[in-house]
This record gives C-alpha cells, structure tokens and sequence, in this order.
C-alpha cells in the first residue's frame, strides 16, 4: 500500500492533482482511494488531498503514515507532516517554507517559482508538483500520469499542462 | 458493465438516481452535499429533466413534493442544516404519500456546527427529524459503488411506498473518490409508482389502499380530480376528523412499511460464525472497522462485524441474534452515540453493548477500533 498526501492551501490546486494521480492509478489496474480535507475558506486556509494506491480493496479510505507528503505552505507542512511514516519522505516549496522541519528527508524545489517562471502562471504549479511527485515515488508510469493529466485539465491547456508535468519530472 | 472509473460518493449518488428515474431535482446548495446538485445540474437537461435551485431549503423540499404529485421522481439533497428546514414538509411527505427522496450528506452540527467535517450525527433526524407517528426509511451507503445501488433503492422504495425515504451519506463516503464499476442499465432494477386502474365511475378512490397497503392516487394532470391534504386523509383523499379515520390511517402508514421490514432491512455479515465479540457499525465508520477487524481476525482473534446499510428500519433481528451469541457488541459512531441506543433496545440486556463515539471532526482510525476490540475481548474474557 502507498500512502501519499499532497498539502497546501485552498486554490493551489492540490485536491486535483490528487484526483489525477488516483485515476492515473486506476488506469494501470489498481485501487486506488483519493479524499481531501480543507476549511470552511472558499479560498486559502490549510487543505490536503490524500491518495492511497494498493492492488487490493481499500477499506480504511484516509492515509494513517504517509510515506510522501508534499507540502506547498508552510501551514501545511506544520499541520500535515507530523504523521510522516518512518523514513518517509518530504517534499516542499523551497520558497514557500522557510522553516522546513528538523531530522525530516526533505526534498526541496522551487515548484512555484519554476511555473511562474517557465509557464507565466502559478496556476501550473500543481501539475509540475505531480510531476515530481510521480519522477520520486514511482508510483505509476511518467506515460500513464501524461494520460492522466490530458484526460482531466481542459483540452485547450493541455500542451501547457504537459510542460508543466515534464518541468515537475524533471526537476531532480 | 461500464469501465473501472475514480468517482465520488455524492456523484455516484446523483448517477443512482438518475438511473432510477429521477428526473426532478430541487436544492439548495451546501457542504457536504454540493457535488449531487451540480452532477444532476449537468446531467437532468441531457436527459429531458429539471434541475432547479430554489431560494432555501424549505422551497426545495416544496418543489419537490409538487413536481412528484405531477409524476416525476424527485430527489433534493442537503446536509444537516438543510435537512432540520425540510423536516415540516418530510412530514407532510409522509402523511400525504408523497414519494420523494432526500440524501442527507451528513457534517458536524448542530447548526454550521464544522461543515467541512464528517459526522453521523443525523441518526435520530432521520429517524424523528419530523413530526408525529409516522415510519421511515433511511440508508446508510459505504462504498461509492453502494452510494449508487441505496440511490437507486431509495428511489424505488419511495415510489413503491409512496413514502419520504432518506440517503442518509456521511462527508467520509460523499466526498471520497474510488474505483468504481456501475452496474449497466439493464442490471438496474427500477419501480415505477403504480397508476390507477379504474375510472372513478368504476368506483376509483385515490386512497383506497391496495393489498400491499399502499394507495393509487393519480399524478396530477392525467385527467382525475385529486385532493392532496396535510390533514388525516380518508380513501377520498380528503380530510376527515373522524378517529376512526385517524387510526386507520396513522397504522396503515406504519404497516404499509412494517410488512415490507425484512425485505427493506439490508445488512452485511462478517466473521459472525464463531465471533465471541462484533461491531456493529455503518456508513463511513463501517470502513475504518472493517479493516480492523480483518486485522484482529488475520491474529486469530475472534471478531465478528455487522453492517448495517438499512438503518430505519432498525435491524432489530441481526442485532437480537447478535446479542444472543457475543459477548459484547462494539458500537463506533461518528457521533455522541446515537444508533447505540438502538442496539442496546435491540439486544434486551443480552449482551453488553458498548458505545465508542467520536465527534471531533477526526475519522476513526484502525488503531483505534483495533484497541478497543482488544480491550473487550480482554473484558469478556474475564
């Protein structure tokens, strides 16, 4: 069983991005539970998206001990990675956690900043998270999450979105 | 069968209804619940149906009460709030034979209590939310698939009894997605209300109740007169102030659900054979401990679960049988402990019936279900 939780704040996109790599994982023939927490804010406030992944059903649908959790706040990180599995890993907005925890394996990349700077727009910042996300568990195949991604976002932004994976991908 | 797709609870819901025949759907907006509205928003026009918002809750309880006397099945969907505004008219629902389906997507109340976090604190709402002597039916789904199957069920029942009947979803299985198969349109079974045989000069009474107890009376606009009343109705569908009346028709209301129990009562066995302790669970909970109890089962140890989709009316025979060989019944509820009381009516003094609520917007987890069944068989062991 793979636990992941993707964590940040209300708009950044994260509760999406879950729902790709669960159907991602579904297309290769797994089960897959994907849930989401989030505030009573519209916009802003502390919001996580979980996906479980396991070749058999899965009961218990919210993730006990992540073994990744990726964080894009630092609201997030201090509200959604205390529960990291042993060895687990984290993995955060260099520029949007300036505090990153102590005796954590953390993996740090300037996600934001790269969509900002590669793409013109924040907004892509989910989808090259998901890239990375996918280049560091494996969790399923770069061509399956592709699929996955241009079968949820708009068709018209689809060869952006497709950038924006592969600058995740390709990131470390 | 269609293909393996991610899907959520409410979503799943709103494609059961559809599938059913709903093709009316009045609401209002509000978490938990938000995601049926916009699927049957999207999908009634595809399908010659209406979607309509209303301006609060009461209104969509209204519209939808008039559009079923006009024939459409109809469906309003709303969370604990919304559900307490439409109790007067589920009420009135169930005095005038309405058909209609209401899915309660459970949150923490009272009031705007956490709206983002999931309870099962409407047990009892559903079950006396309106007022008066009157049955009720309410089911309790925990898979996303099943949030499918009990829309579908709920809607026939509805239209077979011509009664109110309650979805009653929590936030864990309305908001999760998972892989789910549908069933394929001709492996859905479908009721459709029954319509009248006979031309009132033949006699026609629209409340005369058949052998099953349930009435007749003609949608709107097929060509019969038909009076609709919050009042104690006699076979006319008029009121009446006579007690006899009265009694007759509060007891066929009951009865009319009564002798259809066991065939309404749905509910999951496992590991019952030989289980010394069970826990007795539904909804999102029913998760959580089933992986538990598969957990203290894989260590030998002997635990049994009941499931419960069907939670009025009450289970009481399971449970009665349950309470006959356990030891202890473990009940976890996302509540203060509500269907408990239940249980505990059920079980008669039989057996030890324990309560294990939660109420702090956190869902169980394995561990803890796993240690309180460790701590009973560790009690009844003694």
């Amino acid at each position: 069983m793979k636990q992941l939780r993707l964590s940040g704040s209300g708009g950044q996109g994260l509760i999406t991005a879950g729902i790709i790599l669960a159907e991602a994982a579904i297309a290769e023939g797994k089960e897959a539970v994907q849930s989401q927490s989030y505030g009573p804010e519209a916009r802003g406030g502390a919001s996580k998206a979980e996906v479980i992944i396991d070749d058999k059903f899965i009961y218990h649908p919210k993730v006990v001990n992540p073994g990744v959790v990726l964080a894009m706040t630092q609201q997030a990180v201090d509200k959604y990675s205390a529960d990291l599995a042993e060895g687990g890993l984290l993995i955060i907005d260099t520029d949007l956690v300036p505090n990153p925890p102590q005796g954590k394996k953390i993996i740090s990349v300037p996600i934001t900043k790269l969509s900002t700077e590669k793409l013109g727009r924040e907004l892509f910042a989910n989808i090259i998270a998901l890239g990375l996300l996918v280049k560091i568990t494996g969790v399923v195949s770069l061509d399956t999450i592709k699929a996955a991604v241009a079968n949820r976002v708009p068709p018209h932004t689809v060869d952006k979105n497709m950038e924006a994976l592969l600058i995740g991908y390709q990131a470390i | 069968m269609s293909q393996p797709k991610l899907m959520q609870g409410n979503e799943a819901c709103a494609l059961g209804a559809l599938a059913a025949g709903v093709r009316f759907f009045g609401g209002y907006p509000i978490t938990p619940s938000t995601e049926i509205a916009e699927q049957l928003a999207e999908q009634l026009p595809k399908v010659g149906g209406t979607f309509i918002q209303m301006e609060d809750e009461i209104a969509s309880m209204a519209v939808i009460l008039g559009a079923s006397l006009a024939g459409k099945k109809v469906l309003t969907a709303t969370s604990g709030p919304g559900f307490s505004l439409k109790q007067e008219l589920i009420g009135y629902a169930a005095i005038a034979e309405i058909p209609c389906v209401i899915a309660n997507v459970q949150r923490v109340g009272p009031s705007t209590g956490q709206p983002t976090s999931p309870a099962q604190g409407d047990v009892m709402q559903a079950r006396w939310g309106t007022h008066g002597d009157h049955p009720m039916i309410a089911l309790s789904p925990w898979t996303v698939r099943e949030s499918f199957d009990v829309a579908v069920k709920a809607v026939n029942y509805a239209e077979r009894f011509r009664t109110p009947v309650i979805i009653l979803l929590d936030e864990v299985v309305g908001h999760m997605r998972e892989k789910v198969v549908l069933p394929a349109d001709n492996e859905i079974e479908i009721y459709s209300r029954r319509q009248p045989t006979k031309s009132r000069e033949e006699g026609y009474q629209p409340f005369t109740p058949e052998a099953d107890l349930v009435p007749n009376p003609a949608d709107f606009g097929t060509g019969y007169r038909i009076h609709v009343t919050g009042l104690v109705h006699d076979d006319t569908g008029f009121p009446s102030g006579s007690p006899k009346i009265t009694e007759q028709c509060i007891k066929r209301l009951h009865e009319k659900i009564d002798c259809v129990k066991d065939e309404i009562t749905h509910y999951d066995e496992f590991f019952m054979e030989d289980a010394e302790i069970a826990v007795v669970t539904y909804g999102g909970t029913a998760r959580t401990a089933y992986a538990a109890v598969e957990e203290a089962r894989a260590q030998g140890k002997k635990v049994g679960m009941i499931r419960l989709m069907t939670i009025w009316p009450f289970a009481d025979k399971v449970i009665k049988q349950a309470a006959a060989k356990c030891k202890a019944l473990l009940v976890p509820e996302m509540n203060y402990g509500q269907l408990v009381m239940e249980i505990e009516r059920a079980a008669a003094g039989q057996t030890k019936v324990v309560s294990m609520p939660k109420y702090n917007t956190e869902i169980f987890t394995p561990n803890e279900i796993s240690g309180a069944i460790d701590q009973l068989l560790s009690e009844v062991a003694k």
